[in-house]
């Protein structure tokens, strides 16, 4: 019975420690799911209601409304880390996108759900690019008009500054645009598609398709290309970035485009899927996205999108189990958990910084 | 370490046209009068070092000169052109690379992240794939640890990484800011070998040093710092034997 194996092949397969992130992440899904499924029709009485349907729908709307935070929280983080300011005008800037996105599809004629694919396909792409670059161009106008001359005063003072042009931003669509709802066109058709065992609404589908896409996107360009570099080296020490011939203002604008922009798409994302825009969603939306970010340990771009869908699945839960009014509060108590009893997030920096 | 082969160093001529010149320099590190009217030259092909104690102004003379810094009062030229006004980030682009103090390596991007964010300015694929394997070849441990984090190295890598990366800038001019601090004996001693085979490859090279006798022994001529104005300067050789210069920094 003994089989000679060489040693190489004698050893059992070890875990590797690179799939312990992606086993995590499956196992959060399952564990999600599961507390989406024993939650539903908790709140209508039992027979009537199909617990897994429920609890898939539910599911989907997590995912959907965390991939909108997270859009938010990236750019929250992106500006901490390499500035070290919280944009408070941020969730401002999530906010003037969605009536970007508003203005430029009411304009256009649309009101509701487009039929044609390819005038969608070009619709949406139309949708996402204005508000994304007109969000991104803002975003720098603010970095250069408020923040830029505060760079070396005390911390306080630019954090005061972003709490004012927040005001400004709100200001602006209050008097220039409507100081209640206003009803962004939903232009996506509305079907339930079957993908296997999984049912989804198209819209569902397209915003976590796309928040994943973007995602990667900036993963990619943050860690693979030399402007990405160029931005992190610039977070960890700017003048160390400055002698390798790393010009610190366009990379600090350049941060600020791209945290905007994704910001900017995340206000198309809220009039797509809510229908309705308004001009206070910013404070709360920031918010939370800010929670997001705290949550998944801030300058940290992976955590930050992490930190979105936990929010999302938070959130969701809530008023899965019947306890809707509370979503809010469940939120920010778990803010309150995390800075408790691991303030650097649940990403956060585990390598010192050494001299 | 040593692969050059080249037998005896010529003695960098002094005449002309320095690569570097400073003249009556004055910077302000905040309300401190660092630098109170300091000239300093440094000509191609030379090891220049400047000595001083703590606080002497050394690091904020090699701020000045790459522009983290700008002089109220004074003018530096490189090869004859006026850089006094340049943006930090312009100078790698005319030859100055710097490895700072405390080495300031990216620490949370790996080794070989770090000597890439060196060759930032650099459009020239092939030179800098060359200059990688010039870098590693210098410092064969870099290699090993080429996807390491910068912030796991122990103090002797990271100053070697440092020292890689400024390189990886293809200086005519490097800057070295203590490359000893903090290293063990030995590791200073190869540290100063392999700057001298910088030199010899042709980079000319400006020390900033505490160990006045290592930095003396390899240097051509020395620059002695006090309270921001330079107190004595010369060939290193004769710095050596100054009494003044051994009672204050060789314990003499």
């Amino acid at each position: 019975m003994t089989t000679a194996v060489q040693g190489s092949r004698s050893r059992l397969p070890v875990l590797d420690r690179r799939w312990l992130t992606p086993i995590g992440v499956v196992l959060a899904l399952v564990g999600a799911f599961l507390l989406m499924y024993l939650g539903s029709c908790s709140t209508v009485g039992a027979g009537t209601c199909d617990r897994f349907s429920q609890g898939e729908d539910q599911f989907i709307n997590a995912l959907t409304v965390g991939g909108m935070y997270a859009l938010i929280a990236l750019g929250y983080t992106m500006v901490y880390g390499i500035i070290e300011l919280i944009n408070f005008a941020h969730g401002e800037v999530f906010m003037c996108g969605s009536f970007v996105s508003w203005g430029l599809l009411t304009n256009l004629g649309f009101t509701g759900p487009i039929s044609d694919p390819l005038l969608l396909a070009g619709v949406l792409v139309l949708a996402f690019l204005v508000s994304m670059v007109v969000m991104g161009v803002v975003g720098v106008v603010i970095e250069r008009l408020a923040y830029r001359p505060l760079r070396n005063a005390p911390r306080l003072t630019p954090l005061i500054t972003a709490i004012g042009v927040s005001f400004i931003l709100q200001n602006i669509i209050f008097v220039g645009i409507s100081n209640s709802f206003v009803n962004s066109p939903q232009i996506i058709p509305n079907p339930l598609l079957e993908l296997g065992a999984i049912h989804i609404r198209l819209i569902n589908l397209f915003v976590i398709v796309l928040t994943l896409g973007l995602m990667t996107a900036l993963h990619l360009f943050i860690n693979r290309t030399s402007l990405g570099r160029a931005m992190r080296s610039t977070a960890i020490d700017r003048d160390a970035a400055q002698i390798m011939g790393v010009n610190i203002n366009s990379t600090i604008a350049l941060t600020f485009f791209i945290g905007s922009a994704l910001a900017g798409a995340a206000g198309v994302v809220q009039g797509l899927y809510f229908g309705v825009t308004q001009f206070q969603i910013g404070f709360q939306g920031g918010l939370k996205a800010f929670t997001a970010a705290v949550l998944g340990g801030i300058g940290n771009t992976t955590g930050a999108a992490v930190g979105g869908f936990i929010i999302g699945f938070i959130e969701v839960l809530a008023s899965t189990y019947g306890y809707g009014r509370w979503s809010e509060a469940a939120v920010f108590t778990t803010l309150v958990l995390v800075l408790v009893f691991r303030p650097t997030g649940i990403l956060g920096q585990q390598l010192a910084d050494r001299a | 370490m040593t692969t050059d082969t080249v037998p005896t160093r010529q003695r960098p001529s002094t005449d002309g046209q320095p690569l570097l010149r400073l003249t009556d320099i004055h910077s302000y590190y905040g309300n401190i009068h660092a630098l109170q009217g300091i000239s300093i030259d440094v000509f191609r092909g030379e090891i220049v070092t400047l000595l001083g104690a703590n606080g002497a102004g050394k690091t904020t003379t090699l701020r000045t000169i790459h522009g983290l810094i700008h002089p109220k009062k004074g003018k530096i030229e490189l090869d004859g052109r006026d850089i006094t006004t340049m943006p930090a980030h312009e100078h790698v682009r005319v030859g100055i690379g710097q490895s700072p103090e405390g080495r300031r390596i990216f620490s949370r991007m790996t080794v070989m992240e770090n000597l890439q964010m060196g060759g930032y300015s650099r459009k020239d694929k092939a030179g800098l794939h060359e200059d990688y394997e010039r870098v590693f070849d210098l410092f064969p441990r870099l290699r090993e640890r080429r996807s390491q984090a910068g912030g796991t190295l122990s103090g002797g890598e990271q100053q070697m990484l440092a020292m890689g990366r400024a390189l990886m800038t293809r200086p005519t001019l490097l800057l070295l800011d203590e490359p000893s601090m903090g290293l063990a004996p030995i590791l200073v001693e190869e540290i100063f070998a392999i700057m001298k085979d910088i030199n010899r490859q042709g980079t000319t090279v400006l020390v900033v040093e505490q160990n006045a006798l290592m930095a003396l022994g390899a240097a051509d001529r020395g620059y002695v710092l006090q309270t921001g104005t330079i107190v004595r300067s010369g060939d290193a050789k004769d710095l050596l034997e100054d009494p003044e210069v051994q009672k204050a920094y060789l314990g003499g």
